[in-house]
C-alpha cells in the first residue's frame, strides 16, 4: 500500500513561493490558484502527496494544466471544479479511473492545479512533473523527450464544453490542435493531457519536484523569519550559483506569436560593480550574458529575484531600478541529454549557442 | 485668479491662497474630529491675513480621509456585492482576498449571477436579468444602501453592469451604485476590490463633501468646490463624492505637484522626509509617475492608478543606535518634541544627529555636544546611503536629474548625491500639499466604443467629447492638453469598432477672463 504524505496549508503557501521561483520568470503567478487552495482547505479539504515510486506500473496518472492567455486568466479566474472536470471526463473517455494526479509544470501556477483537482476528487498528487520548471510549449516536457504518446487530450471550459483531441501526429500538432480549441472557448481552458501509466511516470517524469518546490518556499520563508539573506539560503539549500547582482537598467518587451519576448540589462552593484548582465526571455528567462559572453542558458534555471526579499520576479513585472540577484539552479538531468537539449536547449529557442551548463 | 488649496490631513489642516502663480499666504491648523471646524478655522486665519481684497475663484480640497477610513477600519458602509460572470470565476467570490477584519465590516450580501463577457466581447452566457431583479429586492429587504457591481471583462464590454444598474434602480431607486468598469481595468479581483472599497466609502464621501461645503458657506466663500484626485487633477465635489477611491493617493500626489510648482521644475525626483518615513517619487511633465503594478490599500489588492512611491523607514524622528548599528525604521514620530535629546528627552534620533552635525539648529544644541564625532559620522553616512539608494531606485534612467527636498525632515537629505544634478529646497515646503491642491487642473475623460469611423476620426471625436467635458467641469478652453490616448480594436463587433479612451486636462477657468462658466 502506498504511503501518502498529507500536505498542510502552510506547505501549500510554501509551494506557491517555490513554484514561482522555479517558474524562472514565466509560468504565471500562482496567486489565484493559492487563493483557491486556501478556500478549499478552509472548507476542510486535505490533499496528500504520493511518492511516485509507490505507483504500480499499470496505475494511470492524470497530467493536468491550465492553458490559455494570462490576460484572460485575470478575468476568468481559475476554478477547481473545471480542472477536476477535465480529469473526470478523461476517465469517462478512457473508461478507467486515475490512481493519482500530477502537474504538467512545477514552475508557476500550474504547480497548484493538480492540488485543486485532487482536493475535489479525493485523489493524491504525485510528487513529480514533466518540466522541472516552466516552459512555453507542449513539446518541452520530459515525456516528449522520451517520445511518449502525445494523445488523447481533454480540454474543458466553465460551460458544458469539452473537446477531445483523440489523436495528434506529433507534439507540434497537439500544440496546434489544442491551442485552436482553447481560443474557441475564450482562450482559457483546463486540460488533462495524455494519461501516463505508473511505469511511464517512474521512468520518464521529473521526480520529487513538488516536494522540492515546497522545500524551496520553506527556505525562503525561514530566511525571512530569521532575517537571513534569502538568496544565500536558496543557493545553499539547492546547490545553486549566484551569477550576478545589480540593478535593472533597461527592459525591452514585445508580445509576439502569443509569447512575451524581450531583453533586460542588469548593471552590477557591490562585487559586480562595473560589469553588466543581459537577459533574454521568451515567457521564461532563456539566456544570460555576462559582459557580452554567454554565461547561462536554458535548460539551466535562470532565476531573477529581488535581492532583499528573495521574491521571484516575473518577466512581465521586471522594472527599471529593481535590485535583483540572478541565480542559477540546476536543471533536471533529462533536460541535459542530447535529446533533451533538442527540445529545450538554446537552439529550441532560436539562439545559435552550444549548450554549456554553468554547473559543468 | 485666486485659488485656495486645502489639505485635510490626519494631523493638520493646511490652507494656502494662491494669486496666479504667487503664494500669498499659508496657514497650518490642527485637524478637528468634525473636519468642518478645522477647515473653517484655517479659512478664517487665511482670509484674516489676506483681507477682503477680492473674490476667491475656486477652492480645492485634498484629503486623506478616505484612505484613513480604510486603513483604520472606521466610517465604512456595509456593501452588497453583485458579481456577474457565472459559470466563470465561481470559486473566488467577492471579498475572497480581503483581510478578515475589514471584510467583516463591509461584507453585506454577496450575489453571483450568470453573465459577463469573453476577452473578445462575446457573452460568456446570457445575463441573468431575472436573477438581478430578485437580487435587487433582496438587497433592499436587507436594508443595504450601497451596491458594488462587477462583471467579467466589463472594461471591454460594460453592457451587463449598466443593465444590472438599471434593474437595481428600477427596484431600489435609493441605492448608491458603483460599477466596476468606471473604476478600473482588466483584473477582475483587483477591479472588484476597488469597486467594493468605493461602495463602502460613498456614505462617508457624501458626509465629508457636505462638511466641506458647509465650511465654505460658514466662511462666506461662494467659490466652486473641487476635490483633488490621485492623478493631480480635480473634480467638482458633486461629481467626486461618487468616486472617493479616486482620491486615495491625492496626498502624495499633491505633495509632489506642489513641490514641482514651488521649485518651477517639471521633471525631477521629489523626496518628502517626514517624522517616520520618507516618500520618494518621480515627476514627469509636472505629474507623478504612476505605479504599474498591484497597489494595496489597507491590505486590499487593487489596481488603482497611483503615484509610484518608494517609502523608506527614515525620518526626523528615526531612532539611532543599537547593535548592529542602524537608523530607523523605528521612530518617536510625533513625540519628537518630547523624546529627542535636543528637546530635553533621552532618545537619540536622526534630528539630534543632524543638530550635532550642524545641519540644522533646533532645540538645545548643548544637549548633543557629548555625542562622539564617530557616531555622528556613522549615522549620517547610514542616512545618506539609504536616501541615495532610494533616489537611485526611483530614477528611470541614468541621466542626472534635480532632486526636490520637502517635508519637516528634509535637512537629512545630503547636498550632493550620485545621479542628482542639484538638490533643490523651496519656500513654503511645509505646505506643499495644499499648494499642490490649489494648482490642480480639471480633467475631462471619455472612454467609449466608436463604430464606422477611421481610427483617426474616432480619436478626434473622442477628443472633442473629452474637451467638452473638461470645459463643462470648469477648465479654461485655451489651456487644454491631451494627457492620454489609448485605443483598442474590438474585432467581434460589426463596422470597425474601436474602443477609445482620451483624457484631457486644463487649468481652472478664470471667470473674469472669458465666457467659460466657473
Amino acid at each position: 500500500m502506498a504511503s501518502l504524505q498529507p500536505v498542510s496549508a502552510e506547505e501549500i503557501e510554501s509551494l506557491a513561493i517555490g513554484a514561482w521561483i522555479l517558474g524562472t520568470g514565466g509560468g504565471g503567478s500562482p496567486y489565484l490558484a493559492l487563493l483557491n487552495m486556501r478556500a478549499l482547505y478552509g472548507q476542510g479539504a486535505r490533499v496528500s502527496l504520493m511518492d511516485p515510486m509507490d505507483l504500480a506500473d499499470d496505475d494511470l496518472v492524470a497530467v493536468v494544466s491550465n492553458m490559455g492567455a494570462p490576460l484572460v486568466g485575470q478575468e476568468r479566474l481559475t476554478d477547481p471544479r473545471t480542472i477536476a472536470r477535465a480529469v473526470t471526463m478523461m476517465e469517462e473517455y478512457l473508461g478507467r479511473r486515475f490512481r493519482a494526479i500530477m502537474s504538467l509544470e512545477i514552475g508557476g501556477g500550474n504547480a497548484i492545479q493538480p492540488f485543486m483537482a485532487a482536493a475535489l476528487l479525493d485523489r493524491p498528487v504525485v510528487d513529480a512533473d514533466c518540466m522541472g520548471r516552466a516552459f512555453p510549449e507542449a513539446q518541452m516536457t520530459s515525456f516528449a523527450i522520451h517520445d511518449l504518446r502525445t494523445y488523447p487530450l481533454m480540454l474543458v471550459d466553465v460551460r458544458d464544453n469539452a473537446v477531445i483531441v483523440a489523436q495528434a501526429a506529433s507534439w507540434k500538432w497537439m500544440e496546434r490542435l489544442s491551442r485552436t480549441a482553447c481560443v474557441a472557448v475564450g482562450s482559457i481552458a483546463a486540460t488533462c493531457k495524455a494519461p501516463r501509466t505508473g511505469r511511464e511516470v517512474k521512468e520518464c517524469a521529473i521526480l520529487y519536484s513538488t516536494s522540492k518546490a515546497i522545500r524551496l518556499g520553506q527556505t525562503v520563508q525561514a530566511a525571512r523569519r530569521t532575517h537571513r539573506d534569502p538568496i544565500e539560503a536558496i543557493i545553499e539549500a539547492e546547490h545553486g550559483l549566484l551569477l550576478f547582482s545589480g540593478k535593472i537598467a533597461d527592459v525591452a518587451r514585445r508580445a509576439t506569436e502569443g509569447f512575451l519576448r524581450g531583453t533586460a540589462r542588469v548593471d552590477g552593484l557591490g562585487d559586480c560593480r562595473g560589469q553588466r548582465f543581459e537577459l533574454a526571455f521568451q515567457n521564461e528567462f532563456a539566456v544570460g550574458w555576462l559582459d557580452g559572453a554567454p554565461r547561462i542558458m536554458t535548460p539551466d534555471l535562470i532565476c531573477v529575484m529581488d535581492t532583499v526579499s528573495g521574491e521571484a520576479i516575473g518577466t512581465e513585472t521586471l522594472r527599471y531600478g529593481q535590485r535583483v540577484s540572478v541565480v542559477a539552479l540546476p536543471a533536471p538531468p533529462v533536460l541535459l541529454t542530447a535529446k533533451g537539449l533538442e527540445h529545450v536547449g538554446p537552439r529550441a529557442f532560436g539562439y545559435d549557442l552550444e549548450f554549456k551548463s554553468v554547473f559543468a | 485668479m485666486r485659488r485656495v488649496g486645502i489639505d485635510v490631513g490626519g494631523t493638520n489642516t493646511d490652507a494656502v491662497l494662491l494669486d496666479g502663480d504667487t503664494v500669498v499666504h499659508a496657514v497650518k491648523t490642527p485637524t478637528t474630529a468634525d473636519v468642518t471646524s478645522g477647515i473653517t478655522t484655517a479659512l478664517r486665519d487665511l482670509l484674516a491675513v489676506v483681507g477682503p481684497t477680492g473674490p476667491i475663484h475656486a477652492v480645492m480640497i485634498g484629503t486623506t480621509h478616505f484612505t484613513n477610513a480604510v486603513v483604520q477600519r472606521r466610517d465604512l458602509t456595509r456593501v452588497a456585492a453583485v458579481r456577474i460572470g457565472l459559470p466563470a470565476s465561481a470559486s473566488l467570490p467577492p471579498f475572497v482576498d480581503w483581510p478578515e477584519d475589514l471584510a467583516a465590516l463591509v461584507r453585506g450580501e454577496v450575489i453571483m449571477l450568470e453573465g459577463g463577457h469573453e476577452y473578445d466581447g462575446r457573452p460568456i452566457v446570457p445575463f441573468d436579468e431575472t436573477g438581478m431583479r430578485a437580487a435587487a429586492r433582496r438587497i433592499r429587504a436587507a436594508g443595504i444602501t450601497s451596491v458594488a457591481i462587477a462583471s467579467v471583462f466589463s472594461p471591454l464590454n460594460a453592457e451587463c453592469e449598466t443593465r444590472a444598474a438599471a434593474i437595481l434602480r428600477d427596484e431600489y431607486p435609493d441605492a448608491a451604485v458603483t460599477l466596476s468598469h468606471e473604476l478600473g481595468r482588466i483584473g477582475l479581483l483587483e477591479r472588484e476590490n476597488a469597486t467594493l472599497l468605493n461602495a463602502a466609502l460613498v456614505g462617508l464621501a457624501r458626509r465629508t463633501t457636505s462638511a466641506f461645503t458647509e465650511a465654505l458657506g460658514a466662511s462666506g466663500l461662494a467659490a466652486p468646490l473641487y476635490l483633488t484626485q490621485n492623478d493631480g487633477t480635480v473634480m467638482l465635489a458633486a461629481t467626486a463624492e461618487a468616486f472617493p477611491v479616486y482620491g486615495f493617493a491625492s496626498g502624495p500626489t499633491n505633495s509632489m505637484r506642489g513641490a514641482a510648482f514651488l521649485s518651477g521644475l517639471s521633471d525631477a525626483i521629489v523626496i518628502d522626509v517626514g517624522g517616520t518615513t520618507t516618500d520618494i517619487g518621480s515627476l514627469r511633465r509636472g505629474f507623478p509617475r504612476e505605479a504599474n503594478n498591484v497597489v494595496e490599500v489597507g491590505g486590499v489588492r487593487t489596481l488603482f492608478r497611483m503615484p509610484d512611491l518608494l517609502s523608506l523607514g527614515l525620518g526626523g524622528g528615526s531612532l539611532v543606535g543599537g547593535d548592529p548599528f542602524r537608523v530607523g525604521p523605528r521612530s518617536v514620530g510625533y513625540r519628537l518634541v518630547d523624546e529627542s535629546r535636543v528637546f530635553g528627552g533621552a532618545t537619540l534620533t536622526a534630528t539630534d544627529v543632524a543638530v550635532a552635525a550642524g545641519l540644522i539648529d533646533l532645540g538645545d544644541r548643548r544637549r548633543v555636544a557629548d555625542l562622539p564625532a564617530d557616531l555622528v559620522k556613522t549615522a549620517l553616512a547610514w542616512m545618506h546611503a539609504t536616501i541615495e539608494e532610494g533616489v537611485d531606485r526611483m530614477k528611470t534612467d541614468a541621466q542626472e536629474e534635480p532632486l526636490i527636498a520637502v517635508g519637516g525632515g528634509c535637512f537629512l537629505v545630503p547636498e550632493r548625491l550620485p545621479g542628482v544634478s542639484e538638490v533643490v529646497h523651496v519656500r513654503h515646503q511645509a505646505v506643499a500639499n495644499a499648494v499642490g491642491a490649489a494648482i490642480a487642473q480639471v480633467s475631462g475623460e471619455v472612454d467609449q466604443i466608436f463604430q464606422n469611423l477611421t481610427r483617426e476620426a474616432a480619436i478626434a471625436e473622442a477628443r472633442r467629447i473629452a474637451e467638452q467635458r473638461a470645459v463643462s467641469g470648469g477648465a479654461d478652453g485655451a489651456t487644454l492638453q491631451v494627457v492620454e490616448v489609448e485605443d483598442l480594436p474590438l474585432a467581434y463587433l460589426p463596422g470597425n469598432s474601436l474602443r477609445v479612451r482620451v483624457r484631457i486636462v486644463g487649468d481652472i477657468a478664470d471667470p473674469r477672463s472669458g465666457p467659460n462658466q466657473s
